[in-house]
């Protein structure tokens, strides 16, 4: 996705849940919104890990101050 | 439809008879037609020994004889080993090891190691190996197994 | 603190206060499965059954012009026979496989084919008979028509410029952007961290090789099989061995054009899966056989089929290139791996990415990834999917550096080690992980200190998988006898409803043989992701954990009303119940229970968890092996598997899986591949010519279990299922070069290719 944030491979974003935080991000780098969200959730193929955890809760988790926010392709095993 | 061969034979000390087509296998006809279901078939062709079963005390895939086969002829299969409710060495022996993961490839491991404990009562961790080697495991990796052996070896010969 | 079983055995046990936890009971299922009585899906059995046969493409890639079943319905004996254009025309969208998703279209495709057969075995039609002999000859009934297309059945060959186009309209997603492109490569993904050119500039040494792996079964015993019968109510039951029922009812729903209500999965036992059994295969058939006949239809797939016919994992080239200074510190890693999906899109390389160099702290760090289709079974699960194709490469190149460097192979690894707080190349840093506490068991075990066996090669290697959370749920409902019933959703694999009943027993705190589990369907517990994913002692623990804190409360307040004191004085130890405030109130569960009818009725308690803190297991191995120089035949003379479970609940079992794992890591290794003859098809597609380790191929597998505890669950369980296939084929291959200096590349390391190896 770094394509969509002009070659930055880290950016700070506000915003206190994981909604409000890619609301941010498309406000400030158009397109993170499509890539990321379907129907008003994350898409089922992509994870949230937040400080290494990947989250259930999608777009309802909440973040702090100074969180680490990853998108990642979700996979699981066999 | 080809008609049906009457058959005759003893299945874990029980008189038994039942009626199959020349084509099914004894492997089918115990599963199918009899309703004996701990026989496992893994490949059909001889090659897992899922369906081991001992007859005339030969252990066979049953999978490669014919259910027209079984006519006078002396069949253990798993339902079979244990004495009533109580458990053969064996059984325990895979239990108290954790010898067993899914559990298909048991029933075939516990009939092919009675007949060789039944043969070579203190077998070498090789000669286990060696009679085991048709039986296929894909879960255990086959360690708990030959311990469930060793240790069914000692309770049986401690009796 | 160890435990020690035997001393082949190890349990570097950390924390030991537990009664039941770490202890190793007979499981609960085990007698039924000792004497032939557990039923698994083949057993089923109903009346009025028909029986299912289908009929598979012989061609690895052709148009379908045209399917004519009359003459096999008209067969004496058959019933009914079915097409895709059977199913329902349903919207096309994405559905979720209970890991993956993919779209519905290519799920129904794979089934049943419509305009064409991507595969050799790809599904044409199915037939219900009163009999399989008669299905099976009105399989030879049916007349299609092909059209034959070339085939391509490697990455590089689907890669290449005027490659023969599976999908028309599968266009190359490209760093998440689609190109517009017709190609066979559904996507290409990269992961940047830092600055590899950078890196590689300060290297001292730098290593770079190229890989080859080929297809893979996962090789369970028991082939795949389900009943169907679909009611004249419209509920659809089907009784099948899988992974996960509420896959299959979701996928049939959908499928189907079900609501989920209107379809029930009820599990048999399975008889293995390894991921395999995830995805569905003949369900959807036996439900449109059963729908046309009104009987229950009981398809069982041959051994042939479950070759041919399912999902087997992917081949796979990759180019893994690594840099280090002359003081043994990696400056740069750059992995760049093309992975077959097979038929349709969605090969594990998204995962191969997360694990290929995670365990490693790397500064600088780029990992490229290709997702390409092949005319090749659609690729499912394979325990770990995707990280031991990864770990075959950067583990050997890994070796090369410390031999150049001349360091220890595991003081390498140790210097560059992942720990807490390292990121990975893919974005996440580690939580607690215990990579370090592994590499330092291998290296002071006693197989690694020993002096190597004359003519013998000894090699490591390590890996890695993430494992994951998910879905659970899990109801306790306490007997009059105080013992109680536990009934969860996890299909059990490999003894996982006894690991999930000892965590209830030691909140419970009575022993786990007073607790009965059950797995039961898809209408008597709640949601319940798949028995995969190394979840199901980990998730499922937590759902069984947090319904039995749930039991405990209720005993307590339940006994305050007995007592008529306050319930905030009370605690339940031991299974003993009793007072803080005043000692001479005591009461056991068991008394509690007897007495529950007449204090206010049953107690039962439920949970439906799904929860974050799922901790990641690094896996290791030491292998000693010798290599016939006339035969090019690989003898593995010792072998160990070192582990880290984080609490190993059962520890017979967590061994189960790290020998079972190390096993078909050794026939990955060895001799295990899909030959694919010129035609396109599988040429060895039975158990005697694809070639399973036997029990005569192999020594014991000897184990340690680390444990550097999840803090995410309760006992501080990591899942193990996975990351033990993972470090075999790299291990083996270290050991070869170590005895002949061969540096294999390809797998299998199969005799011919041992001899035809510079």
């Amino acid at each position: 996705m770094q394509e969509l944030s002009s070659g930055e491979q880290r950016v700070k974003i506000q915003g206190n849940n994981i909604r409000q935080v890619i609301d941010n991000l498309d406000a400030v780098y158009p397109g993170f919104k499509d890539r990321l969200v379907e129907d008003g959730r994350v898409k089922p193929n992509i994870s949230v890990a937040i400080d290494g955890e990947i989250t259930p809760l999608g777009m309802l988790e909440k973040v702090m101050e100074d969180s680490e926010v990853h998108f990642l392709p979700a996979i699981s095993g066999g | 439809m080809p008609g049906k061969t009457y058959v005759q034979t003893t299945i874990n000390g029980e008189q038994v008879d039942f009626l199959c087509e020349p084509r099914q296998s004894l492997l089918e006809c115990l599963r199918d037609v009899i309703g004996l279901t701990g026989t496992k078939e893994g490949c059909n062709d001889g090659n897992c020994g899922a369906c081991t079963v001992n007859m005339d005390g030969r252990v066979v895939t049953a999978c490669l004889v014919l259910g027209v086969e079984a006519e006078g002829a002396n069949i253990e299969t798993i339902e079979g080993v244990a004495d009533g409710s109580n458990l053969h060495p064996l059984q325990l022996a895979f239990l108290e090891n954790a010898a067993l993961q899914c559990g298909i490839c048991t029933p075939g491991f516990i009939v092919s190691s009675k007949a060789l404990l039944e043969q070579n009562p203190d077998p070498t961790e090789h000669e286990i190996r060696f009679w085991l080697a048709n039986n296929l495991c894909r879960c255990t990796g086959y360690d708990k197994i030959v311990r469930a052996v060793q240790d069914a070896a000692k309770r049986l010969q401690e009796a | 603190m160890t435990t020690i079983d035997n001393e082949s055995n190890v349990v570097l046990a950390t924390n030991t206060d537990f009664k039941v936890v770490g202890t190793r009971p007979v499981r609960h299922d085990g007698t039924d499965k000792v004497t032939g009585r557990a039923l698994y899906g083949a057993d089923y059995d109903a009346s009025g059954l028909l029986h299912g046969k289908i009929l598979r493409s012989p061609h690895a890639h052709a148009l379908i012009k045209s399917v004519n079943t009359s003459k096999a319905e008209s067969l004496d004996g058959v019933k009914a026979v079915v097409t895709a254009s059977d199913f329902p025309q349903v919207a096309d969208k994405t559905v979720e496989l209970g890991e993956d998703d993919t779209k519905l279209e290519w799920l129904r495709d794979n089934i049943l084919a419509s305009d064409k057969a991507l595969y050799g075995g790809h599904a044409i039609a199915g037939v219900a008979a009163a009999n399989p002999h008669i299905a099976e000859e009105a399989l030879k009934l049916i007349e299609v028509e092909y059209e034959v297309l070339p085939a391509v059945l490697t990455t590089q060959e689907a890669m290449a410029d005027n490659a023969s186009i599976l999908h028309k309209s599968l266009t190359t997603q490209e760093l998440g952007e689609d190109t517009g492109v017709v190609s066979n490569v559904a996507s290409h993904f990269q992961h940047v961290k830092g600055d590899v050119s950078k890196g590689f500039a300060e290297a001292d040494i730098v290593k770079e090789r190229e890989f080859n792996t080929t297809t893979v079964h996962q090789g369970y015993i028991e082939p795949h099989n389900g009943t169907a019968f679909w009611s004249a109510d419209g509920r659809l039951h089907v009784w099948c061995s899988t992974q996960g029922s509420f896959v299959v009812r979701d996928s049939l729903a959908d499928l189907l054009d079900l609501p989920v209500s209107m379809v029930r999965v009820t599990p048999m036992e399975i008889g293995g899966a390894f991921g395999g059994k995830i995805p569905i295969y003949v369900e959807p058939v036996a439900a449109l056989l059963s729908k046309k006949t009104g009987a229950p239809v009981k398809i069982v797939m041959s051994r042939k089929e479950t070759f041919e016919g399912s999902g087997p994992t992917s081949g796979s080239y990759m180019k893994i290139k690594i840099g280090a200074k002359k003081d043994g510190t990696i400056t740069a890693a750059h992995a760049w791996m093309a992975m077959e999906a097979g038929a349709y899109p969605g090969s594990p390389v998204g995962a191969a990415a997360q694990c290929v160099f995670a365990t490693y702290d790397l500064e600088n760090a780029l990992i490229d990834g290709y997702d390409v289709v092949v005319n090749k079974p659609k690729t499912a699960a394979y325990r770990a999917p995707g990280a031991p194709n990864a770990a075959f490469g950067t583990e050997q190149v890994i070796n090369e550096l410390a031999e150049e460097l001349q360091m220890d192979p595991i003081e390498f690894r140790l210097k560059n080690v992942a720990v807490e707080g390292t990121r990975r190349p893919d974005g996440p840093t580690f939580r607690r992980i215990g990579a370090k506490e592994v590499l330092e068991a291998m290296r002071d075990h006693p197989h690694y200190q020993s002096k190597k066996q004359e003519g013998q090669g000894r090699g490591v290697a390590i890996g890695f998988w993430f494992n994951i959370g998910f879905d659970s749920a899990c109801n306790i409902a306490v007997n009059s006898d105080g013992t109680v019933n536990l009934t969860e959703g996890s299909t059990d694999i490999g003894g996982s409803r006894t690991s999930i009943a000892m965590q209830a027993a030691e909140v419970l705190g009575i022993p786990a043989e007073d607790v009965r589990p059950s797995v039961v369907d898809t209408d008597t517990v709640g949601f319940t992701a798949v028995t995969g994913g190394s979840r199901t002692t980990f998730a499922t623990g937590w759902a069984a954990y947090e319904a039995a804190q749930d039991v405990k409360q209720q005993c307590l307040e339940r006994a305050a009303s007995i007592w008529d004191v306050d319930v905030d004085g009370l605690q339940m130890e031991d299974g003993v119940i009793s007072s803080t405030a005043d000692s001479e109130l005591r009461m056991t569960l068991k008394e509690l229970a007897s007495q529950l009818g007449s204090s206010g009725g049953g107690i039962s308690g439920s949970a439906s968890v799904n929860p974050g803190g799922v901790g990641g297991s690094f896996a290791g191995n030491i292998a000693d092996v010798s290599v016939d120089s006339d035969t090019g035949k690989v003898t593995v003379e010792r072998f160990t598997c070192v582990q880290d479970a984080g609490k190993a609940i059962h520890p017979s079992y967590v061994e189960g899986q790290m020998q079972g794992g190390s096993v078909q890591g050794i026939g990955w290794a060895l001799n295990e591949e899909y030959f694919m003859g010129d035609d396109g098809n599988m040429n060895n597609s039975s158990l005697l010519d694809y070639r399973m380790p036997t029990a005569l191929d192999l020594p014991m597998i000897d184990t340690v279990i680390v444990e550097v505890a999840n803090p995410g669950h309760p006992f501080g369980v990591r899942g193990v299922g996975e990351a033990n296939i993972v470090p075999p084929t790299p291990t083996l291959a270290n050991a070869i070069y170590d005895a002949t200096g061969k540096r294999m590349t390809e797998l299998p390391m199969s005799p011919g290719a041992i001899l035809a190896a510079e």
